[in-house]
């Protein structure tokens, strides 16, 4: 059943699209080098970077496209990269 | 470097979305809606950012939203502006200031939302209109829009044997939003968040139209890979190429100084758009950008 | 309290507008319906009406702004004719596709080139498919009634429709009848406050509203629209009832008139003002012993199909007169309706009045002797000059 107009009521519902399939390249964390400057978590176009309740960035797997701004923009190589295994 | 917790933690912004890996157009929406937060109503005009956040019966957006056509997000935001003013007159919303964001790209800005921003900034209507300029129709695959730069390889402007490319130089939105005489103009870019996100902010707080061209590199219509929106984006402040400014009440200020310009050609070697071009073509674009330089007093 | 007043067709529209408490107004002015949006306007610069008034810069924008405030949840108005409905086309579509009840006054004029600023159903008639209602009024006491009916019926929660209330352009806008004006008190309660549930922008429950409808959704969203417009049938005539009721008017019954149908073998179908010419053919006949039928579809989308059979059903000669032209087809669209419709039966079509062409009695005399005549499905071109 469509609903009205095509209406979505459901918001933030793309959630259920795990786009972490996308990634042929795995960004990795390493919490010990991170220095908390926010560039990872700010600049993520999907809004995967997260702080979790210990205040470490942690990275959500199920929806990193795995783009590597993240990498890229750490400035202290706190996040490398690796090849994703299938 | 920075404060702890500079940036706020909701998300207005689902993941999921279909964006390419490494979108520009995904930041703007999530920087923009993190500075302005919950009360917010987004107007969505066609293009890449409407398509591959809304396949129903999926949505990316926790605000409400809603998409029209190309040519109208001006409208159907003076629409949404005056009918909270009935529902404010109904009891509705007391004491709470919702705030109406149009965003749409370059084209549904600069080209066919033309007309339709114009009248309603003339008009007054109490609005954050954000433009993600990416510079071309990069939902239909990369065609020129009046936003694409001189020189620019775009597909329905490519370079050829007797082609530069675009050979028109970029419409300067901010510009002619500013001679409407709004209250607030600026122009912002993704790589420089605390920046584009203040003014976003600054924007909301303001009554009346507010214009925020935010520069955001695509990797596809620009042609670099995926980690380097970000790096493109600040180069294009850093070479003086894009100027961060704004102008409150009239009052233009730059925001955002680069301590030693770059040249040009850092940004241009980048990006696939420009690699049909030689050193002297790069020296014109330089020389162009010299002088606009001059003209805002970036030395 | 109700009086009645002397007043053109676009005031009796803006003050119908006034009646319904419209809240948000799109207005973009275009002849010949300028005088109800400037009406509209001195009545929120006098304090008369507590509505927003969008001096926009365009139709397109005009209807953009109406989806945008009804898409909020209050209810809206506005009023074009001819190139400013042209120009509003790609809108219509929305409107509707949105399921927003917006209410919009049509003073139909013929459409350029070459420009013509005088009266035919080109305009209205081209927005046919576009899932929008489209009432036709005959005169400016049935233009009132309409429009303030056309609030009843877009807001029904089985409709959710955007309405059309058309009215031929300078015979209707530009002349002056006695209108009875309803108390507002009376109209504002029967309509109440729009208080939409399946559709509103607001932050304190954020709904998505005009995503990509894939292809697996989408054909389904027209037959939901095709069905609600057959199902706003039903709700057309209980507001005609309810309003005759409240207001002692009715308009046959919502959806069709019928006028001295009982025995006549010659019927003309026809919609909007040139209706009240064929009455008065119809009566003067009368008095000669002649006996010729009207059918006057007052709502043309949804086309009353079932009521076109059942009233045509002893009628042997059927003149459809269209204001308009399906170019490439010669017939008019009520032409190819009605012939659609009626099986075994003589129908002719007449294309009378575009771009303000005069359709005199004389004429309407002319096309009953003709169809009389005629042979099944011939078209003629009526008031033609040399």
């Amino acid at each position: 059943m469509v609903t009205i107009a095509a209406i979505i009521y459901e918001p933030g519902s793309t959630t259920k699209n795990k786009t972490g399939s996308w990634r042929t390249f795995r960004p990795i964390m390493d919490n010990k080098k991170c220095i908390k400057c926010e560039n990872c978590y700010i600049f993520c176009p999907e809004g995967t970077i997260y702080e979790d309740e210990n205040g470490d960035f942690k990275i959500n797997y199920d929806y990193c496209k795995g783009c590597l701004i993240c990498v890229n923009e750490c400035p202290v190589n706190a996040l490398t990269s690796i090849r994703e295994e299938k | 470097m920075m404060n702890k917790k500079q940036f706020p933690r909701e998300e207005y912004f689902a993941p999921g979305h279909r964006g390419c890996a490494g979108c520009g157009a995904s930041i703007v929406a999530r920087m923009a809606l993190k500075a302005i937060g919950r009360d917010t109503i987004v107007v969505n005009s066609t293009g890449c950012l409407e398509v591959f956040t809304t396949p129903y019966p999926e949505t990316a957006w926790k605000v409400p939203w809603i998409h029209t056509a190309f040519e109208c997000a001006g409208a159907v935001a003076g629409g949404i502006e005056r009918a909270i003013k009935a529902l404010k007159k109904r009891g509705k919303y007391k004491g709470r200031k919702l705030v109406v964001m149009p965003i749409s790209g370059d084209g549904g800005t600069a080209d066919i939302g033309f007309q339709s921003l114009s009248g309603a900034l003339e008009r007054g209507h109490d609005m954050v209109y954000i433009m993600y300029d990416n510079e071309a129709y990069m939902n239909t695959g990369v065609q020129r829009s009046s936003s694409t730069p001189l020189f620019a390889s775009a597909t329905t402007a490519p370079a050829g044997k007797i082609s530069k490319g675009e050979n028109n130089p970029k419409k300067d939105m901010a510009m002619i939003a500013a001679a409407h005489g709004i209250p607030y103009v600026a122009t912002a870019c993704i790589s420089y968040p605390e920046d584009f996100m203040r003014k976003v902010k600054k924007a909301s707080d303001i009554e009346g139209p507010a214009f925020i061209q935010v520069l955001q590199p695509c990797t596809v219509g620009w042609g670099y890979s995926t980690e380097n929106t970000i790096k493109i984006g600040r180069l294009a402040v850093e070479t003086g190429l894009f100027p961060l400014y704004e102008i409150e009440n009239g009052d233009f200020k730059i925001t955002y100084k680069p301590a030693k310009r770059k040249p040009l050609k850092e940004y241009i070697k980048m990006q696939k758009r420009y690699r049909h071009l030689t050193d002297e073509d790069i020296e014109i674009l330089q020389k162009n950008i010299d002088e606009k330089c001059k003209l805002l007093g970036l030395e | 309290m109700e009086k009645t007043d002397i007043v053109t067709g676009t005031i009796a529209a803006a003050m119908a507008a006034k009646l319904s408490n419209v809240e948000v107004i799109a207005a973009y002015p275009i002849t010949p319906q300028t005088h109800c949006v400037e009406t509209l306007a001195k009545y929120v610069a006098n304090g008369e009406l507590d509505a927003e008034f969008v001096k926009v810069e365009s139709e397109h924008s005009a209807m953009a702004t109406c989806i945008g405030a009804s898409a909020t949840g209050v209810r809206t108005f506005t009023a074009t004719a001819s190139q400013g409905l042209a120009l509003m086309h790609e809108m219509l579509y929305i409107a509707s596709g949105m399921r927003l009840p917006i209410v919009m006054l049509n003073t139909n004029r013929a459409l350029s080139a070459p420009i013509n600023i005088w009266c035919d159903q080109q305009d209205s008639i081209t927005e046919r498919d576009t899932g929008w209602i489209q009432i036709y009024a005959e005169d400016n006491q049935e233009t009132l009634d309409s429009v303030i009916q056309a609030f009843k019926i877009a807001e029904d929660e089985d409709v959710l429709l955007p309405v059309m209330v058309n009215i031929d352009g300078f015979i209707l806008t530009h002349t002056v009848e006695p209108v009875v004006i309803p108390d507002e008190e009376k109209v504002r309660e029967y309509l109440g406050v729009y208080e939409p549930k399946h559709a509103y922008l607001d932050p304190d429950k954020p709904i998505t509203q005009g995503p990509v409808g894939v292809p697996e959704c989408y054909m389904e969203t027209r037959k939901d629209l095709n069905d609600a417009i057959e199902g706003s049938k039903e709700v057309i005539k209980r507001v005609n009832e309810e309003y005759y009721k409240l207001f002692n008017r009715k308009y046959g019954n919502g959806l069709v008139e019928g006028y001295n149908l009982e025995n006549a073998d010659t019927v003309l179908v026809s919609m909007g003002s040139v209706c009240g010419t064929i009455k008065y053919v119809i009566n003067k006949l009368k008095e000669k012993g002649k006996n010729i039928g009207l059918l006057r579809i007052r709502t043309y989308r949804p086309f009353p199909k079932e009521d076109v059979v059942e009233m045509l059903k002893d009628a042997n000669n059927v003149a459809v007169l269209d204001k308009n032209i399906s170019l490439g087809f010669n017939m008019g669209a009520l032409g190819i309706d009605v012939s659609s419709v009626l099986k075994n039966k003589k129908v002719c079509n007449y294309i009378v009045g575009l771009g303000g062409r005069d359709i005199t009695p004389q004429n309407i005399e002319e096309i009953i002797n003709h169809v009389e005549g005629a042979k099944d499905g011939e078209t003629k071109w009526i008031n033609l000059r040399e």
